[in-house]
């Protein structure tokens, strides 16, 4: 085997970095100016933030499914305690901090902080089981969350914070308000996210999620990734860091469900149900594991591709469906495989060299 | 950890050390050690004392339980009778990475890098107890992250020229032809810090000159880190060139130990690699 | 009395869960694939089923028949088309070909029947046999779900243990490799086990759907998910273990239902599943494989 052929991997990746960060920025702006001069029609201004949303969600579950490699069925259930914990605290802070971004920041770090707590107590659990059983686990955790928040009530009046479980006994004085309302979720919820705030919060989860992957902490996921007994035959500690990229992935699902329910006047927690985790699965999968480009192009993507089928009405669904089992069917085909690798101008260069 | 009462047996008689290290304390005592797998006593009433900077084989026919014996002492498997004192230390209600941290490192016959990161990244990942810096200096890149990663890259280079793989460190480990990825294991458990090398079957699949590489490395190795070394091997011109005693297992008990030159001429031995002679 | 009662509708439900479990663990088992698109193909049964019998005027059996020809042969077309090209892909690619399936499964039967609920009509009418005096009610339907059950654990037992296409469906769970080399045809072999496991959700459709009568493209969803859930709790892999977890699961779900809140017996039922996973992490009946070293 001549040394010329194989990939250099600290080139790849550095490039495959800046490459990221350029295509956001680049995409940012193009953005900016398309909707500033009237180029987007509406619908696509509205689901600016959304897309930035679930780009977020997507790098996040990343973190776990591609550089950790475990696989998680109740991703949505952290975007759930964020976008509630977060729209909460907005609310409880509305005449606190007046100035609409620094509150939506605010909001979005208590966000963060509370999904993180929820991953720390999920991940206890869930993390001494492996593979199939452990997505089961994240699944179910998942449905209690929704239904937990389903059942939650949460009121706030002169005596302070007053919260109840199934029926609705906080019992508030008057002039108070009832934020969470069960199964009615929040509503009333002042649309201060914006897309300037979802790029910066998407450029934030790139630069953590790209610095934690390129440091000893990085090393050690994938490590456990590629084998977890020669992992800890070198004496890593497989919990301590599976728990680390556990919570991380949690504290930025939690920021970018504060962010996307605060796009919205209503939300509810039948909107983070399974189908919700499994969209974000599949921006992941599609995206490539470990490829947070990937990621970010599919979660664009796939999120537009449902509008713009949307003239073939009734068929979108399915044209959506088809769509993902032929992507799947493409990219896993070794015959398509090389013919796109050969295609790809810097493997080509690569070899040259 | 609680750390369960053990009593300690002393049994010279069954112990043998290299002149050399006499006069130091062992760096590895198996007393009595035993495991029962599926029913089988896999191994059992295993004894053995390595010295400080004793190159040691452990040989014997397929099956006869010398990975299992890596496992026990790596903790793979917990053990079911017996005491492993390490440096001294029990390692009872150790797991594997306990033990590592106490001491031991090891490689795996069926070759177990971690195929997706670079060379240099599968050795630095063995590092990671020993660097310094955690969690938010890495996100802001403080400048402690960076002073340790430069140091780190240093170490990793500096350990792979001992097997002349600088070259390599940007190479994903997966596409390494098969003798360097057994070469770069064995760097991966140097870059631990260990007091005791467990090599398993190093020389495996290799052809004669990668062999002869191979043995100079190891004693190079040897020589650099002044550290112990048990390697199981089936290349006995390896095991009789290298090693100052073997220990000889079969079905899972110790047959015979000795220098090189008594092992050969062991008729215990003979017979189990060789199978009985059928008298008359 | 009470207690009986909700005893009876628990392990009532849990015989469909069991049957619907069964279908993932086989194929599980044999295919180590998480099959999303089988809670699908309940619905297709069900769907089958209630076109059969309401509007072409079908005897209700007769109905359940046609609907395990039509799900047996949808099965076996699905694992052809979507898994049989992805066998030495990723398991998440398989995994997210499943989903793409279910999608794909769902979005038809809107276009094909509409998203208006249809009421499926009892296969064996609404009918109950009364005990002690009529204080304990139990439907025909629920007799039948349990009988079937029973029946159809019997019977796959006995041909998973006794034939020879059930050993050649054990062997190819083992080791597919060593199963090709002593003759086995892998791929037949993997085709029927989603062949039996299709045919079955049929049967659990027609039962879901009698006991539960609002039939929508959406209806296999949860039940699909619970099963799954079922089969992990059992021991994902082992038929026994698929059949206690179902019916564990079932009694779980009425009686958390029925004595902590209906609102969180979802919730109920995942908790149990977590602290069962903690305690035996391979399911009740599962074997935990080692890693060789």
């Amino acid at each position: 085997m001549t040394m010329r052929r194989l990939i250099n991997l600290k080139r790849v990746e550095a490039r495959r970095i800046y490459l990221t960060y350029a295509v956001v920025i680049v995409a940012y702006a193009v953005c900016q100016v398309m909707s500033s001069t009237k180029f987007l029609s509406s619908s696509m201004r509205g689901m600016l933030v959304p897309i930035c949303a679930y780009m977020v969600m997507a790098v996040s579950l990343n973190l776990v499914v591609g550089v950790l490699g475990e696989l998680s069925l109740g991703h949505a259930g952290f975007m759930s305690v964020g976008a509630f914990s977060g729209v909460a605290a907005a609310i409880i802070m509305q005449k606190t901090i007046t100035y609409a971004p620094l509150r939506l920041a605010v909001a979005m770090i208590i966000a963060a902080i509370f999904a993180a707590i929820a991953g720390f107590l999920i991940g206890i659990p869930v993390l001494r089981l492996k593979g199939d059983y452990l997505a089961i686990v994240t699944l179910a955790f998942g449905e209690i969350i929704k239904s937990v928040l389903n059942n939650f009530y949460l009121g706030m009046d002169s005596g302070g914070l007053h919260f109840s479980m199934l029926t609705d006994t906080t019992r508030l004085l008057k002039g108070g308000r009832l934020i969470i309302r069960g199964p009615m979720g929040i509503s009333g919820i002042q649309k201060i996210a914006t897309f300037p705030a979802g790029f910066i919060l998407l450029m934030i989860s790139l630069m953590i999620v790209f610095n934690l992957v390129n440091s000893r902490s990085g090393r050690a996921f994938m490590a456990i990734r590629d084998d977890r007994i020669a992992a800890e035959s070198i004496g890593l500690d497989i919990t301590k860091y599976k728990m680390m990229a556990f919570v991380m992935s949690a504290a930025l699902a939690g920021a970018a469900g504060a962010l996307f329910a605060m796009n919205y006047s209503t939300i509810v927690a039948n909107k983070f149900d399974f189908n919700t985790s499994i969209l974000i699965l599949v921006f992941v999968v599609l995206g490539g594991q470990g490829n947070m480009l990937g990621s970010i192009i599919a979660a664009a993507a796939l999120t537009i591709l449902p509008e713009k089928l949307r003239q073939f009405s009734e068929y979108r669904m399915l044209l959506y469906a088809v769509i993902l089992i032929v992507t799947m069917l493409a990219t896993n085909n070794a015959e398509i495989k090389e013919f796109l690798g050969r295609l790809n101008p810097f493997r080509r260069k690569e070899e040259a060299e | 950890m609680t750390k369960a009462k053990t009593k300690y047996i002393p049994v010279p008689s069954r112990a043998i050390l290299p002149e050399r290290d006499i006069a130091r304390d062992p760096v590895l005592e198996c007393v009595n050690l035993g495991i029962t797998l599926g029913g089988i006593k896999a191994v059992d009433d295993f004894n053995l004392t390595i010295g400080r900077t004793e190159i040691a084989g452990l040989i014997g026919p397929n099956g006869a339980g010398k990975t299992t014996v890596f496992n026990l002492l790596t903790k793979v498997y917990q053990p079911t009778t017996g005491t492993i004192l390490l440096n001294g230390r029990d390692t009872h209600g150790m797991d594997t990475r306990q033990v590592n941290k106490a001491g031991i490192a090891r490689t795996f016959q069926n070759i177990r890098l971690f195929k997706n990161l670079s060379v240099a990244d599968n050795v630095k990942v063995a590092m990671n107890n020993e660097m310094r810096y955690n969690m938010l200096s890495a996100i802001l890149r403080l400048p402690n992250y960076k002073r340790e990663e430069i140091a780190a890259h240093r170490r990793a280079l500096k350990l792979l020229s001992i097997f002349d793989m600088q070259n390599m460190a940007d190479v994903p480990a997966g596409s390494l032809p098969y003798g360097a990825q057994r070469r770069l294991e064995i760097v991966r458990a140097l870059a631990t810090n260990p007091t005791l090398l467990l090599l398993d079957e190093p020389a495996a699949g290799m052809n004669p000159s990668e062999t002869a590489e191979l043995l100079d490395s190891i004693r190079k190795v040897h020589e650099m880190f002044q550290i112990a070394i048990i390697l199981i091997e089936h290349d006995m011109s390896l095991v009789m060139n290298i090693c100052d005693g073997i220990c000889v297992l079969n079905f899972g008990q110790i047959i015979a130990k000795g220098t090189p030159d008594e092992i050969q001429n062991n008729p215990a031995v003979i017979e189990a690699y060789l199978g009985r002679k059928k008298e008359g | 009395m009470i207690f009986l009662n909700f005893l009876i509708s628990g392990i009532s439900l849990g015989s469909i869960y069991a049957i619907i479990a069964l279908g993932y663990t086989m194929v599980y088992g044999i295919a180590k694939m998480l099959n999303f698109a089988h809670g699908d193909v309940i619905m297709v049964g069900a769907y089958v089923c209630f076109y059969a019998v309401s509007r072409y005027g079908l005897n209700p059996f007769a109905g359940v028949a046609l609907a395990m020809l039509v799900c047996t042969v949808l099965g076996m077309v699905v694992e052809r088309l979507a898994y049989k090209p992805l066998r030495q892909a990723p398991s998440l690619a398989v995994l997210i070909t499943a989903i793409g399936m279910s999608y794909f499964l769902q979005n038809t039967a809107l276009l094909l029947w509409s998203s208006n609920p249809k009421v499926f009509p009892s296969i064996i009418g609404r009918g109950a046999f009364k005990l002690f005096d009529g204080r304990l009610s139990v439907s025909h339907v629920t007799v039948l779900t349990i009988a079937s059950c029973v029946v159809i654990m019997a019977v796959l037992s006995l041909f998973i243990g006794k034939t020879r296409l059930g050993k050649a469906m054990r062997a190819c769970s083992e080791d597919k490799g060593a199963a090709q080399l002593m003759g086995i045809n892998v791929n037949a072999t993997i085709s029927l086990t989603f062949a039996i496991g299709s045919g079955l959700a049929a049967i659990a459709g027609a039962l879901l759907c009698s006991a539960y009568p609002t039939l929508m493209p959406t209806t296999g969803a949860l039940p699909g998910i619970k099963a799954f859930t079922a089969a992990v709790f059992g021991g994902i892999g082992s038929i026994p273990g698929a059949f206690l977890g179902g019916i564990m699961l079932g009694v779980i779900e009425i009686f958390a239902k029925a004595y902590i809140s209906s609102q969180l017996s979802d919730a109920v039922v995942f908790a149990v599943l977590i602290i069962v996973l903690l305690v035996k992490p391979a399911g009740l009946l599962g074997r935990m494989t080692q890693e060789k070293v």
